[in-house]
Order: structure tokens, then sequence, then C-alpha cells
């Protein structure tokens, strides 16, 4: 009852916000967008300009062209690129699966190194590997991810040879969605794309990691189940899973920034993705899309924001007590 | 350096930081070539490796790019640029953060829910994405004719309106707590305005979080215009910052013109890491109270 | 035979010794209760018997045997088999001492399951058992540890502790927080659920309620040392130290009747700082010359005092 009340309030907050971000894009559009031109080109007469105006209800009160805007919106009806010229709903369609393919392996990637590496790096505090772990993750953090890109080119693309350094590969079409996880050559272009982004989230996640470790691993609870006898590696667990429920959320907010960064980490290796295609839509200002994009980052943000919540209630139970409540 | 407890690392970190600021804004002074005059250049300099390598000459230290240009010229003029970007981004950032938090943090109800809803939810979305659909919205709303006289500008509004939230929740949360305090509505009764006399006693309180927020997100925010002129979208190759240069020397990546990519990039790395150590001793000294974000 | 043997445990910290040179023995299913104020070097020692010490805390000298045998040598892989099924432990914060991500019924079933592995629905009556045991209800089996209360919590822990059935508990200032009508109750099913399964218990607490109400013996522990020990009913009413005598002074309703005290004068010496002599004499009523050259040795069954209130070997 309260995960469901919780759910219900969040939404219910988030949909002031999407409003708002498509009232801009709807600015967008009203300033910017020609649809009369769009869907009679140039060479229309002056009357058949008026019909088309008449028929589109462009010449409706604002407000209830700002209703029907939503409703097609909805629907998934996005409007035209103006300098692809085709529909915007069909465009991202056919980005996504690059997108979410790089996204996902990299969020993988960045869990397993994160957590793998911060526990380790909490486990042998003092290790000269933990010290290079750190190092590492110093790295991590600071460098930007256009710069960690780069130098990944320079030195498998460009120095070594070994790994692509654009592109997807090939690519397997199964039904509307295209992988490149059944080739070789789609798994091999994956690699640097997947550490470039996976780079700072892995080294953020492996310093939170590792702080909650070194906490819980001091904790009570750890040297009571010691005491009573729970072998080394059972203990480790717990300890383990109470320093990673404080991370979850950061984790799951990783998510949305992997998406935001997968936007850099695809111009840099010419990945075919959504992010290639919002920066060449601003490059050549291209409304639509980026109107698009608004409302889509707003509500993959909701999203995100809203699932990282419910899995803290599922691993926390500490958090499914309503705070007010009594003892 | 000491005296402020950051440690040796952060005193270091910081000393030679602000040497390389201050020798990147006196650039003009020493740098070997002007790279915005294009009448210095000369094209049968292009591509010229580095002076210490087989091939270079003296006079280009780290290399020439292809229109000639030398490449330590375009970094300290490039790196300039950067900077400038980033603190006048950062400067706009805390001009409309400050006073959006004070008026949220003082009148408190419907005024408080509303702005800091509009923080929040702009807080979780990356500050590089916001600052990329601002630059995005900005172009589709400005006429062609301005767009490429107003590259800088846009750049800056971009990166300050994607940065705003933090400085209005620093703020926010200093003046509610102030507000709270009996001299204020003691003075609202004889008729002072809170603000008036709130802002005596906010802003010695808030300074110094302010001033490390400014510090850390300075740095932030060169990260932001360097990926935003990577992207093709932030200033152009005729008058070059650090993300450009890297974005042209990156298509010379595989045909072995690497000095192209990798003296920019260290350009941009090295300050940033700087950056960081000394952002990570302040955190040690003031606790978690204040966290960039990225 | 006697189960453990501490002898001249030294325990060093930084600044100094925290625990000089204390010996003593508990029986098999005996209770020995560790009473003094707190920096005593009480807990260090019931850490050092789990093979627990904190970071910083180091045994330098001295010999800690079970059943005769050393553990204080042992490498943390043989600790772990000792630990839960021959010396068990437990702590002072039930707040804390939880996997608070965990239901109770998992984190004894782990516990039992560690030690004894036994088929699924055996295990399951036995933690049913246990929940009995300490009076938390069956079906709270589910519940987490934060849906307890601080009492309920602690006698959970006593549980954890005591199921794998050792031959030592050593239980650090398990009542101290908990509200004082708590405290006695606690010692009580404590003494109680160790008995029946013939668990000595090494009972560390500053409070003499808790002691009172669980203790066979008592040692008293000042400064590092213990100072006087003897059976517990002869040690709280009659005191032979003069440092027991305050401590039992402070506390109404145990030991001789007499005003109460707001707490002993001075404060006892930190590690490190300790006055020649004996390191009770700055702060002792009774103090004489000799005090302050001489420290006095405990020989068994009486106090490490010069000038004791009660007659030699009054304790036997």
């Amino acid at each position: 009852m309260t995960i469901a009340r919780l759910v219900l309030w969040r939404l219910l907050q988030a949909v002031p916000v999407l409003l708002l971000v498509a009232a801009l894009a709807f600015a967008l559009e009203m300033v910017a967008g020609d649809p009369v031109t769009a869907s009679l080109g140039p060479d229309a007469t002056a009357a058949q300009r008026a019909a088309a105006v008449a028929q589109l209800g462009l010449d409706d009160p604002l407000p209830l062209r700002y209703l029907r805007f939503v409703g097609a919106a909805l629907r998934g009806d996005l409007g035209v690129s103006t300098r692809l010229a085709r529909p915007v709903g069909g465009l991202i369609a056919e980005r996504l699966p690059a997108t979410v393919e790089l996204a996902g392996v990299a969020f993988v990637l960045s869990l397993a190194i994160g957590i793998g590496g911060g526990a380790y790096a909490a486990v042998r505090r003092r290790a000269r590997s933990t010290r290079l772990l750190l190092l590492a993750s110093l790295f991590g953090v600071s460098l930007p991810t256009f710069l960690t890109g780069t130098l990944l080119i320079l030195i498998f693309a460009a120095t070594l040879r070994v790994l692509p350094s654009f592109g997807r590969g090939e690519v397997v079409a199964l039904g509307g969605w295209t992988t490149g996880l059944l080739t070789g050559s789609g798994w091999a272009a994956l690699v640097l794309p997947a550490l470039t982004l996976a780079a700072f989230q892995s080294a953020l996640l492996l310093r939170l990691v590792r702080d909650g470790m070194i906490v819980a691993l001091d904790s009570e609870f750890v040297r009571f189940a010691r005491a009573r006898g729970l072998s080394h590696g059972v203990v480790l667990r717990h300890a383990l899973a109470n320093a990673l429920t404080p991370v979850v959320a950061a984790a799951a907010v990783q998510l949305g920034t992997l998406v935001a960064f997968s936007v850099v980490t695809e111009t840099v290796f010419q990945w075919p993705g959504l992010g290639q295609l919002l920066v060449e839509s601003v490059a050549t200002a291209d409304e639509p899309v980026i109107a698009a994009y608004l409302m889509l980052v707003a509500l993959l943000f909701v999203a995100i924001n809203l699932a990282a919540d419910l899995l803290c209630l599922a691993i926390d139970p500490r958090l499914r007590v309503a705070p007010a409540g009594g003892a | 350096m000491r005296r402020l407890g950051l440690g040796p690392g952060g005193g270091i970190a910081g000393v030679v930081l602000a040497v390389l600021v201050l020798a990147v804004i006196a650039a003009p002074l020493y740098a070997p070539q002007n790279p915005y005059n294009l009448a210095s250049l000369s094209l049968l300099d292009s591509l010229d490796p580095p002076s210490f390598l087989r091939g270079g000459i003296g006079q280009f230290p780290l290399g020439t790019d292809a229109q000639g240009r030398d490449v330590l010229s375009a970094i300290l003029y490039g790196a300039r640029l950067s900077f400038m970007v980033g603190a006048l981004a950062v400067a706009l950032a805390a001009a409309i953060g400050v006073p959006v938090g004070l008026a949220a943090g003082l009148a408190g109800g419907a005024l408080d829910a509303v702005l800091m809803r509009l923080a929040d939810a702009q807080l979780a979305v990356p500050a590089m994405l916001i600052a990329l659909l601002a630059d995005g919205v900005a172009r589709v709303l400005l006429p062609r004719s301005w767009l490429d006289g107003a590259g800088v500008a846009i750049l800056i509004a971009a990166i300050g309106l994607a940065r705003w939230p933090q400085f209005a929740r620093l703020m926010r949360t200093a003046a509610h707590l102030e507000g709270q305090r009996d001299y204020v509505a003691a003075a609202r009764l004889v008729g002072i305005k809170p603000l008036v006399i709130t802002l005596d006693h906010i802003l010695p309180n808030v300074l110094a979080p302010a001033l490390v927020l400014f510090a850390l997100s300075l740095g932030l925010a060169v990260i932001d215009e360097a990926t935003l002129s990577f992207l093709g979208v932030g200033l152009p190759p005729t008058r070059p910052s650090l993300g450009t240069l890297i974005r042209v020397g990156s298509d010379y990546l595989l045909s072995g013109e690497w000095w192209l990519v990798l003296f920019p990039a260290l350009a941009l790395a090295i300050p940033v890491l700087l950056a960081n150590l000394l952002g990570d001793a302040i955190r040690e000294r003031l606790g978690p109270r204040v966290r960039a974000r990225p | 035979m006697t189960l453990l043997a501490v002898e001249d445990l030294v325990i060093e910290v930084p600044g100094g010794r925290a625990v000089d040179g204390a010996s003593f023995t508990i029986e098999p299913g005996e209770v020995l209760g560790v009473i003094g104020e707190s920096g005593a070097g009480k807990s260090l020692t019931g850490a050092a018997v789990i093979g627990l010490l904190p970071a910083g805390a180091r045994m330098s000298a001295g010999r800690i045997l079970l059943d005769g045998e050393r553990i204080d040598d042992l490498h943390e892989e043989d600790w772990e088999d000792l630990r839960g099924k021959r010396i068990s432990a437990m702590f002072q914060d039930p707040a804390t001492a939880l996997d608070p991500l965990r239901c109770i019924g998992a984190q004894l079933n782990e516990t039992l399951n560690a030690h004894h592995p036994m088929i699924e629905k055996v295990r399951r009556e036995r933690v049913g058992d246990w929940l009995d045991a300490v009076g938390l209800p069956r079906e709270r089996m589910r519940a987490y540890p934060h849906e307890l209360s601080g009492g309920m919590r602690q006698r959970l822990a006593l549980a954890l502790a005591l199921c794998p059935a050792p031959e030592l508990l050593v239980a650090d200032e398990p009542t101290t927080a908990l509200d004082a009508p708590l405290r006695v109750q606690v010692a009580a099913l404590m003494r109680r659920l160790a008995g029946r399964q013939r668990t000595a218990v090494l009972l560390i607490s500053h409070d003499l309620h808790t002691v009172a109400a669980a203790a066979d013996r008592v040692a008293v522990m000042y400064a590092g040392r213990i100072v006087e020990s003897g059976p517990a009913e002869a040690v709280l009413r009659a005191p032979a130290h003069p440092y027991t005598a305050a401590l039992l002074a402070g506390l109404p309703g145990v030991g001789p009747r007499r005003a109460r005290l707001p707490a002993i004068p001075g404060a006892m010496p930190l590690p490190g700082t300790r006055p020649d002599g004996c390191a009770f004499h700055p702060r002792c009523a009774r103090v004489a010359p000799r005090c302050r050259r001489e420290a006095p040795t405990l020989a068994p069954g009486t106090a490490a005092c010069f000038y004791p209130l009660t007659a030699q070997a009054a304790h036997g």
C-alpha cells in the first residue's frame, strides 16, 4: 500500500514537470516550426496555404493547440525532421537499439567494475593493487568522456590497431530491432565505446562502494557475525549487501547519466544511436527532433528516478516503514 | 595552503593549478604566434611534427595543424577561451541561482515548492545534457544570421542555465535556516523587509561554501564547454577552444598526426585532474556539505 | 578442568598499556562477572578472548588458554573454526549488532546452519525454539531488526550468540544499552539459557545489577588489572578492595547499606599514565605511604590491596 502510494505520488509530482517540458517543446514548434511548408512544400499558393492552416487547426487558440500537441506526442507523433524530412518517431525507433545496447553493456560493465573493485579496495585496504585501482578511479572521475574515448582510440585503434574506432560492426535485424550482440565484429566495435562510457560511472561507483564497504566492515553487525563464527565469505557478502544499499539509488541514477553521456560517446565513435542524432540535430537546429528529445529526456529521467526509489524499497526493509509511523 | 589545512597533495595541486591558470591568461604576452591572425599562417608549415621529433622545427615546439597553425599557441589561446567561457558560465549560474534560492528560502510556501521542484527536476538530469539541449533550443530560436557571432554567448548561456540549481539549493538552505530565526520575525513586526536584514546574516554564512561550489563548478563548466565544442555545437574551428582542438585533431587520429590530439587533451586533462585533487582536499576539509555534480 | 585461563594479559593501545597483566580463570558452565569503570580494559580483555581486538590494539604479552590450549596465537582461519562453536560473543549495542537487511529468522537460521548443518525442516523448528527461548513470538520470524524494540533485539542477539552451543560466551556490556528495568531481566535470561546448555559466560559490565543477577563469581578490574575476585555473593556483600567498596557505594540496593556517593573522586589513569605503587592510590580514601611505593599483587580469592576492608582470605 505504501509502495503504491509512493509510485502514485511520484507520478503526480512528475506530471507538472513533464507538462512544462512539453510546453517548452511546443514553444519551439511555435517559433520555428513551419507545418504548412512541411506538408505542402515551398511552392504552394496562398489559397492552398490558407486551406492547410485551417485544416491543420493552426488558427485555433493556443491552449487547444498545446493540448493537441501533447496528445500527438503521447501517440508517438513527434513531427517531421526538417533536416532528414522523415517522421521523428521513426528516426528515434531506428536509432534506439544502438543506444540501448551501448548503454546497457556499459551499465553492466560499470556495475561489475564498480562493485567488484570497490569491494576489493575496501577488503585489501592497504594493498599496492588497491592504490593503483584508486589512482585509476581518480582518472576515471576526472577525465571528460570524450577525452577518455579519444585516448582509447589513440591507444587501441591508432597505435595498437587491435580494435575498430567507429561504427557498430555487423548488425543483425531481429524484427524491428537491430543488434550488434550476435556478431564478432559487433562485439569488437562495442568494446571501446562501452569502456569509454563506463569509465566515469565505474570509477564513481568504485569510490562509493569502497567507502560504504569500509564502513560496513567496521560495523558492529560484522563484528557480531564474526564473533558467532560465520565464515569470512558469508560475512563479506552481508557487509557488501549493506554497503550497497546507499549505492543502489546512485547506481540507478547513473543509468540516466549513462544515457546522457552516450551522446558524447556516440559522437566519438560515430555510433549510430540516439545521441549522435541529437548532436546532429542541435548542430543543424533541427527543431522537431530537439523538441522530441526534450520530452524524451524528461520522461526517461522521471522513469529512472522512480525505478531507483522502488529498487531501494525492495532492498532495504527499513525504508518500507512509513517514517512518521510509531515504534 | 598549509594553513588552510588542505594537506600536501591538495596544496601542491592548488599552487600548480593557480600557476597554470595565470600562465594561460597571460598567453598573448608570450605565445609564439597569434592563432587568430590567419595572415601569419603559412600552409608550407602544415602538419609539422613537434620540434623534438625527426622533421620538427624549433619554431613549433608542439608541431602544427593542417593550416600551419602552431599547436602550442592554439592550445594556449584555446585554453584561455575555455577558461573564460567556464568562468562566465558559472558566474551566470550563480547570478540566476543565488536570487532564486534566496527568494525560495525567504518566501517559503508555494513559491519555494515550485522553484525547488524545478531545481530538483533539473538536477536529476546531467548538466552536460541540459546544456546541449539548451544550446539546441537557442539555435532553433535565434535567427541563423546571428548564430556565428553569438556562438560564445550561446555556449555561456547554455552552460550557465545548466548549472544554476546547485547555487539555488545552497542559497535556499541558508536563507531558509536564517529566515526562521527570531530576529527575522522581530524585524518583520517592525516593518523591515526580511530580505534586507537576512542578507546581512546569510551572506557571511554561505560565502565559504558558495565560493567552493563556484570553484568546483568552474572545473566542471570548463569540461562542459570542451564537451560541447568537441560535439561540434560549441566554438567554431576559427576560434578554437580546447574541445574544438581535440575534435579537429581527432580527425587525424588514424593518419598518424597524434600531436594534434594528445597535446590539447593533456592541456585539458591536467588542469581538470589538479582541480579534482584540490576539490577532494577541500571537501575533506569542509565535510560533505558541498558537492558539485557532473 | 578450567575452561578459560587468561594469564598476565597485556594489551597495548596507542599511548600505552590498556590491559596490564590481567589474570583470571573460568570453569565450565560458570558465569564470571567482570566489573569496573569504563576504560578499565574490560572490553579489550573480552575482545582478546574472542580474537577480535580492534585495529590499533595489540596483545603484547600473556597467554589465553581454552581447555589448556593456547588460542591467542591462532591464525584467522583457525579462529573461524573456533568462533561460534566453542567461543561466541555478544556486544553492547543491539541497534547495530544485527544485519538490518535480513529478517531475524534468516539470521538465526544462518547461524545455526554454519555450525550444525541439519535438514531444512529441523532447522526451521530450531529457529522457532530459540525464538521461544528468548521470549519472541515464533510468528515474528519474518520480522526485521528495526521492527523490534531494543530489549527484543538484545534477546535475539543472545539467541544468536548462544545457538551454536558454545562452551564460552563473551558478553560485553550486554545490558548497557537497555533501560534499567530490562537489564536484570536480560541478565537473568542469559544466565538461565547459558546454564541450560552449560555455556560458561565472561560477563563484562559496569552495571552491578546485571552482574549481581547473573554472575557466580566476580572479578573487579581497575586500570588494566584485576584488583579483587571471589564469589559474587561475597564480593558484592563484603568487598575487600577499597575500589570495589567505592563502586558499590555508588549504587543503591546493592552491597553495604550506605549513603549513595555521587562518584569516586578523581579519574582512572589513562593507558600510559599509571602512577607508581597501587594504581588506585590517588583516589583511595585509605591511602598509606606504602601504597605509593609498592604495587600490591592479587592472591587467589583476595584483593590486591595492602589494607583490605575485610579480613584476608575472607572470600575463601
